[in-house]
């Protein structure tokens, strides 16, 4: 009890669903909320294993409104809470979520896509994106960070914590049933170890004193009576938003200058995408990839400097082009051709990709 | 311009700058919180609690209390006070609601809070309507009874019967929960009621759950004289007011 | 792409075909080899083919699936029709020889196709609880992406629990990862 549950670093070889479990010990959260669904499941049962060891609690809730709604409610308190979802149980996750994002209420969440619409499958997606980024009936105030391994699961579940504190914006880790369910070699440590500073937290409610003698009291809501008052509300959310979004932009660019052909991939995706435009690079074409990391905010410049030497774009993802929605948006205003490469609900293997790009490369494919 | 202070005794938890309320004349949410409010301050909890409200007029009760308070959404003020209550087990949890909230939108949390034996308070407002949306049918809805969305009376074989809360939960809830059907036509058994549901939850023993039979006359239509009939008179014979489950078994 | 060996191994549920990739990537990771094993999964807790993609390498694993494999094993008649998708010329094929009724679907396109008789060797000279750790074996044989030794010390921590109470099971599976091999070279690997 009480100590560390990581000294030092180490590497290890597990699922993604364990090694998110294990960074957000790692990073200190105290209580989870979740509620059962696959590709998730996991992050539960290693959490309420591990979890009593270092006096972490867990509450197994109703459904994923509830679990949403609890994790609220454990951050009011000043906890690091956190809950995980997929699928249908993100689809109810944005109803809480959508109160977060009102009341910049710092709280983690952690998607493991599955194929949709619906039920869909149980196995992979990246048709979570649009949910992930923009559900809820509001403006998309939040950080959404797409991860590519198990490194990125673990180095980025820390990281969400701090962003969603620092910043008070719900911070989602977006991730995928491959992820959660493969295992793979991550190098799992403790945050200190490495000079990452965990982000102070506060409760909202419950502080000391008492209400409006020696305090005012925290009236938190969600609600306005008159147009112009959400207005102001929304408008500095937006200011701010906007204004760290620099500071919260991640990607990773690779070969963009000057090049015939840039691939654009997120995600697991972003794997096969790496290995495709790595092998056709070293046989001497001009081609490059860039993958955002952050996909709210989205890193807009950075793509568009990439995109602006380069001659035509493919995007790739497993959805119908919801990265690709994204993208364009983006580039709006810029004249170059987006080809796709779109799989929705399928893995999609670096052989796939090579031969799309080499087709594109050869002037074959219009 | 009259400015002397005939004002009744304002609880001392309650905010005074958010006075006076939003409430409808003869609303019965006013007297509910009022009941709260001494409750709160006999207990002297003030630093203590936290009081959830859910939407609905009970929405309009997030600046009504100098406590820390939380306006969440329409059903999800029980989760969020079990959220809390399980995050920091030290403070003293209020889920303030009404009956849409509690019986139908948000009914699954207050089903699984009671059989879980959640350490909160919940506190329902039943008016029989949706109030705050313009007066259509609720869970709570009296046969016969019109309102915008049953203009002919609430027909039982095509609308259902009015939801029972207090029995169900009781039904349900486990040794150590407290539940209880209140009125504002009896304030003193109410307060009486919402005192012996924060007791429990301080004592840790469980769940409580506590009914208040409330008026609208906005919504139901009704003169001063009609208002307090229909919910001294007419709502009990559907809603019968006293304790179902004390912590022991002695319900009053 | 990439010095990288890729494995799929297919089989009905309770064949064990998870719990040799499990062996198989604690061995890898034994050598310190990287290592990358994802488990098909459905909505069924129970019944339906179980497939285990496993890529070994000297580098981090780039995609977690793969279209064709460099070795593909079946071990009953719906999972030969199930990984039919995953072979490719350069796949050497290997199933079950007492699989029946697939002849139709044996794939024409793989650089080999090997039926070994791992199941009456298990059940006739070992025993049938160490099938899939004979099947191991014969992966190993096929692709040597593992050295036998390492695959010993694998079984030894996945199973040391059993083999306290049951000494005799020990020598068992490591016969069976040498009877596995040993099946495989007798076909002539290409």
């Amino acid at each position: 009890m009480g100590s560390k549950p990581i000294e030092g670093e180490r590497k290890v070889f597990m699922t993604g669903n364990e090694a998110v479990a294990w960074a957000a010990l790692a990073a200190g959260a105290d209580i989870m909320y979740g509620y059962p669904i696959t590709p998730q499941n996991e992050i539960m049962q290693y959490w309420t294993r591990l979890g009593p060891k270092y006096d972490k609690k867990f509450l197994q809730t109703e459904d994923e409104l509830s679990a949403g709604f609890t994790t609220i409610g454990g951050v009011l308190t000043g906890k690091r809470a956190f809950t995980a979802t997929a699928g249908p149980g993100n689809v109810l996750m944005q109803e809480p979520m959508s109160m977060a994002e009102a009341m910049r209420i710092p709280t983690v969440v952690v998607i493991q896509q599955r194929g949709g619409p619906s039920t869909g499958t149980v196995i992979y997606s990246q048709q979570e994106v649009t949910l992930t980024c923009f559900g809820g009936n509001g403006e998309g105030l939040r950080v959404v960070y797409s991860t590519s391994s198990h490194q990125d699961l673990f180095d980025y579940t820390i990281k969400a914590f701090n962003t969603a504190w620092k910043y008070r914006f719900p911070t989602f880790v977006l991730s995928d049933g491959y992820q959660a369910k493969m295992r793979e070699s991550v190098v799992i440590y403790d945050p200190e170890a490495r000079g990452i500073q965990m982000v102070p937290t506060e409760p909202y409610v419950g502080k000391a004193g008492t209400p409006g003698k020696d305090r005012p009291a925290a009236h938190l809501r969600n609600t306005y009576n008159i147009e112009e008052e959400l207005l102001e509300v929304l408008s500095k959310d937006i200011e701010e938003y906007e204004r760290v979004a620099p500071e919260i932009i991640e990607y990773d660019a690779y070969n963009t200058e000057n090049t015939d052909l840039l691939v654009i991939a997120h995600g697991v995706v972003f794997r096969s995408a790496a290995m495709a435009v790595k092998e056709l690079a070293s046989q001497g074409n001009k081609i490059g990839y860039f993958r955002p990391i952050t996909l709210r905010p989205f890193p807009k410049e950075q793509l568009r400097q990439a995109t602006q030497q380069a001659k035509q774009l493919l995007v790739v993802e497993s959805a119908y082009g919801q990265l690709l929605k994204i993208v364009k948006d983006n580039l709006y205003g810029l004249n170059i051709p987006i080809k796709t490469l779109l799989r929705p609900g399928v893995g999609i293997t670096p052989e796939e990709i090579a031969e799309k790009a080499k087709a594109l490369l050869a002037g074959k494919e219009a | 311009m009259e400015t002397k202070e005939i004002l009744p005794k304002m609880p001392k938890s309650w905010n005074p700058a958010s006075k006076p309320h939003k409430f409808c004349p003869g609303c019965g949410h006013g007297l509910v919180l009022k009941a709260l409010g001494q409750v709160i301050d006999e207990l002297n909890i003030q630093d203590r609690v936290v009081f959830g409200c859910d939407i609905g007029c009970s929405l309009l009760s997030w600046d009504f209390f100098n406590v820390d308070t939380v306006q969440t959404h329409h059903g999800r003020t029980t989760p969020v006070m079990v959220g809390i209550k399980r995050a920091n087990p030290d403070l003293i949890t209020i889920a303030y609601m009404g009956d849409g909230g509690g019986y139908a939108i948000g009914s699954q949390h207050l089903v699984n809070a009671a059989n879980r034996n959640d350490i909160i308070t919940a506190i329902l407002v039943n008016n029989t309507v949706y109030a705050m949306t313009g007066g259509q049918m609720a869970p709570t809805t009296m046969p016969g009874q019109k309102t915008e969305t049953t203009p002919y009376g609430r027909d039982i074989k095509e609308a259902g019967y009015p939801m029972l809360g207090p029995e169900m939960v009781a039904a349900i809830a486990h040794e150590g929960a407290y539940v209880a059907r209140g009125s504002i036509a009896k304030f003193r058994q109410l307060k009486t009621f919402i005192k012996k549901a924060i007791e429990n939850q301080m004592a840790g023993r469980g769940f409580s759950f506590i009914e208040a039979l409330s008026t609208c006359p906005t919504n139901w239509r009704t003169n001063a004289e009609k208002t307090w009939d229909f919910v001294e008179n007419i709502m009990p014979k559907y809603f019968p007011i006293g304790e179902y489950k004390v912590p022991g078994g002695k319900e009053e | 792409m990439g010095q990288v060996v890729k494995i799929a191994l297919a089989g009905e549920g309770g064949q064990g075909v998870q719990s040799v990739a499990q062996i198989l990537t604690e061995a890898a990771a034994l050598e310190g080899k990287e290592i990358l094993y994802i488990p098909n999964f459905g909505v069924e807790q129970r019944g339906g083919v179980s497939i285990a993609f496993v890529q070994i390498g000297d580098e981090k694993i780039g995609a977690p699936k793969f279209k064709t494999g460099d070795i593909v094993i079946a071990l009953s008649d719906r999972a030969v029709r199930r990984v039919k998708m995953h072979i490719g010329p350069e796949t050497i094929f290997v199933y079950d020889a007492s699989i029946e009724g697939v002849e139709e679907d044996l794939p024409a396109n793989a650089k080999q196709v090997l039926a070994i008789p791992a199941l009456e060797t298990a059940n006739k000279e070992l025993d049938p609880r160490v099938f899939n750790v004979l099947i191991m074996g014969a992966v190993i044989g096929a692709t040597r992406v593992v050295t036998i030794e390492k695959a010993k010390e694998a079984i030894e921590k996945k199973l040391g629990y059993k083999f306290e109470k049951d000494p005799e099971l020990r020598e068992l599976n490591f016969k069976a990862i040498e009877k596995g091999i040993e099946l495989v070279e007798r076909m002539g690997v290409a």
